[in-house]
């Protein structure tokens, strides 16, 4: 019999150590993470064509609400990443997925520890990025409150939790689908326009701004942008509506792993 | 230990003609085969039984591990693995197995073997200083060192193999499934695993179905053998019986002080081969005894030598039979 750890501390056991060993494994990756920290600059590009657009001070944004918010979005993004369906399709082709299907942990887990341990590769690479931000217009940036930070924090990370859950729901698919993947393209437009990536929703007419709201999406770039750059928001209505969205995927996703994991075929293994 | 009732996998398998004609039909109508891998076979295995799964190719052999051990759900019948059904996953049944692929690793391919093994460990509530003990205590068996240390990427084959069975036994599985553990390693290497599963085996008592390419695998493990042929279960025994099934003749093979000619032989037994000196007799088993004496006493026999067929080239007869009338 295996010499067991305390439930509790079992968990935290597991946590610990898949977090640390993929984040060793991330580490051999550097030089190609902080190209993945480099191509999501897009807020910031976006930010530049709309300063010299003045659309964004017709509604009512002022220069520098309009550039704290593309650097918190540049931040959100940068924490938020999730590539699982690509990692996933090609685990479930290729026969991967059967070592940890053979392991009493659900092998989603795994790939969420890899998600927070990329994250924490991408850290000093994103402070580099700031930083340069900083020597060229020091305007750019501003010094949030330890609320705002914490806040913010949480819900960048919230987000992140969403945007993962988003992306299981659709690589769940890859049980019925070979190319699940490409529901990822087709989700990336909505996500993009509707988040608050490439303009911040109030600059949206009113009719789109409220078809945004009723997506997920605004609480994956929107909400935790607006609290990190200090823009009156909702606290708790930002919260409780990302809670309420991963309710309403993690039960799909649950529903779909138990139907989709009897049609695995454990193909080349 | 294990129990399999009626099992049964059928596979549906998406056909398609070449060409363009082909192409287009099968994006509109699109045409299905049942493929049976497995059809009603039952066998029951007894702890600390180590049995061999022998068929025609590797998706034969390959299906009944990969429902054993819950990867994939049978089309019908009853499975029983430690108490569990293996298709619910239920953590007190996956803490009871493991299932080791010769040609699929779950060791982490750039990091030390260590970091993958932690992982396990970790997964399977083993704590820190027992983790230490097992690995220990496994490294030992299994003749590894620093390679523990190496990233997996710099490791031989068979280093890996040996890593492999490390991370896949660390929790103590009294189930082992093996998929081609020696796939691609040396003689010695081979040797080396296959002294290791005897000796695991041994200290714990754990059962072991394997599956093998290398017949030295099977022989030198396995004192049953379950061979899977068209689908159903063709022998469930020992690999001895299989031998004398499969061929009821043994092989005489003499050499002679002189030449004889071929008709000489001809009432002993069926002669296969015929040189001056040299004959190569089949001969019913039942008579066996008394053939060699006969041949002793009317030949001036030089040297006498009786053997069964390689076990290898009776199976390719058997498949080969049976894929004939198929191709036909």
């Amino acid at each position: 019999m295996n010499r067991r750890a305390r439930p509790g501390i079992a968990r935290l056991q597991v946590a610990r150590q898949l977090i640390t060993t993929q984040y060793a494994y991330m580490l051999e990756y550097r030089a190609e993470i902080a190209l993945w920290a480099l191509s999501g600059v897009l807020p910031l590009i976006m930010l530049g064509v709309w300063q010299g657009s003045g659309a964004a001070q017709r509604a009512g944004l002022t220069q520098a609400q309009l550039s704290h918010y593309f650097v918190a979005a540049f931040l959100v993004r940068q924490f938020t990443v999730v590539w699982l369906i690509h990692v996933f399709e090609e685990d479930t082709l290729s026969g991967k997925l059967s070592p940890y299907l053979l392991q009493p942990l659900q092998p989603l887990w795994r790939y969420f520890a890899a998600h927070l341990a990329e994250q924490a590769t991408r850290v000093p690479f994103v402070l580099l990025m700031l930083l340069g931000l900083a020597l060229l217009n020091p305007s750019l940036l501003w010094l949030p409150s330890a609320t705002q930070l914490l806040l913010g924090a949480a819900a960048i990370w919230s987000a992140f939790i969403l945007r993962f859950l988003l992306q299981t729901l659709a690589s769940m698919l890859c049980f019925w689908s070979e190319r699940a993947a490409a529901l990822d393209r087709l989700l990336l437009i909505p996500y993009l326009f509707l988040s608050g990536l490439v303009a911040p929703l109030e600059t949206f007419p009113e009719p789109v701004r409220r078809l945004a709201l009723a997506t997920p999406f605004p609480a994956m770039v929107d909400f935790p942008a607006r609290l990190l750059c200090g823009e009156p928001v909702d606290v708790a209505k930002g919260f409780a509506v990302i809670a309420l969205w991963c309710l309403v995927l993690a039960l799909p996703c649950r529903w779909l792993w138990c139907r989709g994991i009897r049609r695995y075929g454990a193909m080349g293994a | 230990m294990i129990q399999a009732t009626a099992l049964s996998k059928t596979y549906r398998v998406a056909e398609k003609q070449p060409g363009l004609q082909g192409t287009l039909r099968h994006l509109l109508r699109r045409r299905y085969r049942d493929v049976a891998a497995v059809q009603g076979v039952s066998f029951n295995i007894e702890p600390g039984e180590i049995v061999g799964f022998l068929g025609p190719n590797r998706a034969v052999k390959t299906t009944p591990l990969k429902m054993l051990s819950g990867l994939i759900h049978p089309t019908g019948g009853e499975l029983s693995v430690a108490g569990h059904r293996p298709e619910r996953r239920q953590s007190a049944f996956l803490e009871q197995i493991t299932l080791v692929m010769g040609n699929k690793q779950q060791l982490i391919w750039d990091l030390p073997p260590l970091d993958s093994i932690r992982v396990n460990a970790a997964v399977y509530g083993i704590d820190d200083q027992e983790a230490k003990r097992r690995i220990d205590e496994l490294a030992e068996m299994l003749e590894l060192g620093e390679e523990l240390h190496r990233p997996v990427r710099k490791l031989s084959l068979g280093q890996r193999m040996k890593a492999e069975l490390l991370a896949s036994l660390l929790h103590r599985p009294k189930v082992l499934f093996l998929d081609e553990p020696t796939l691609g390693l040396d003689v010695t290497a081979q040797a080396r695993v296959r002294e290791f599963l005897a000796a695991y085996n041994r200290r714990y008592g754990a059962t072991i179905l394997l599956t093998s390419h290398y017949m030295g695998d099977i022989t030198a493990l396995c004192e049953r053998v379950l061979l899977i042929h068209q689908g159903e279960l063709f022998h469930d025994g020992e690999l001895e019986a299989l031998t004398n099934r499969l061929a009821p003749q043994r092989q005489v093979r003499l050499e002679l002080q002189q030449a004889y000619p071929r008709e000489a032989f001809e009432g002993y037994g069926v002669v296969e081969s015929h040189q001056e000196h040299q004959v190569l007799l089949l001969v019913e088993r039942k008579q066996l005894t008394e053939t060699v004496a006969a041949l002793l006493n009317r030949f001036p026999v030089v040297d006498l030598e009786v053997n069964d067929p390689p076990i290898e080239e009776l199976m390719r007869g058997l498949f080969r039979a049976a894929a004939a009338p198929e191709q036909a």
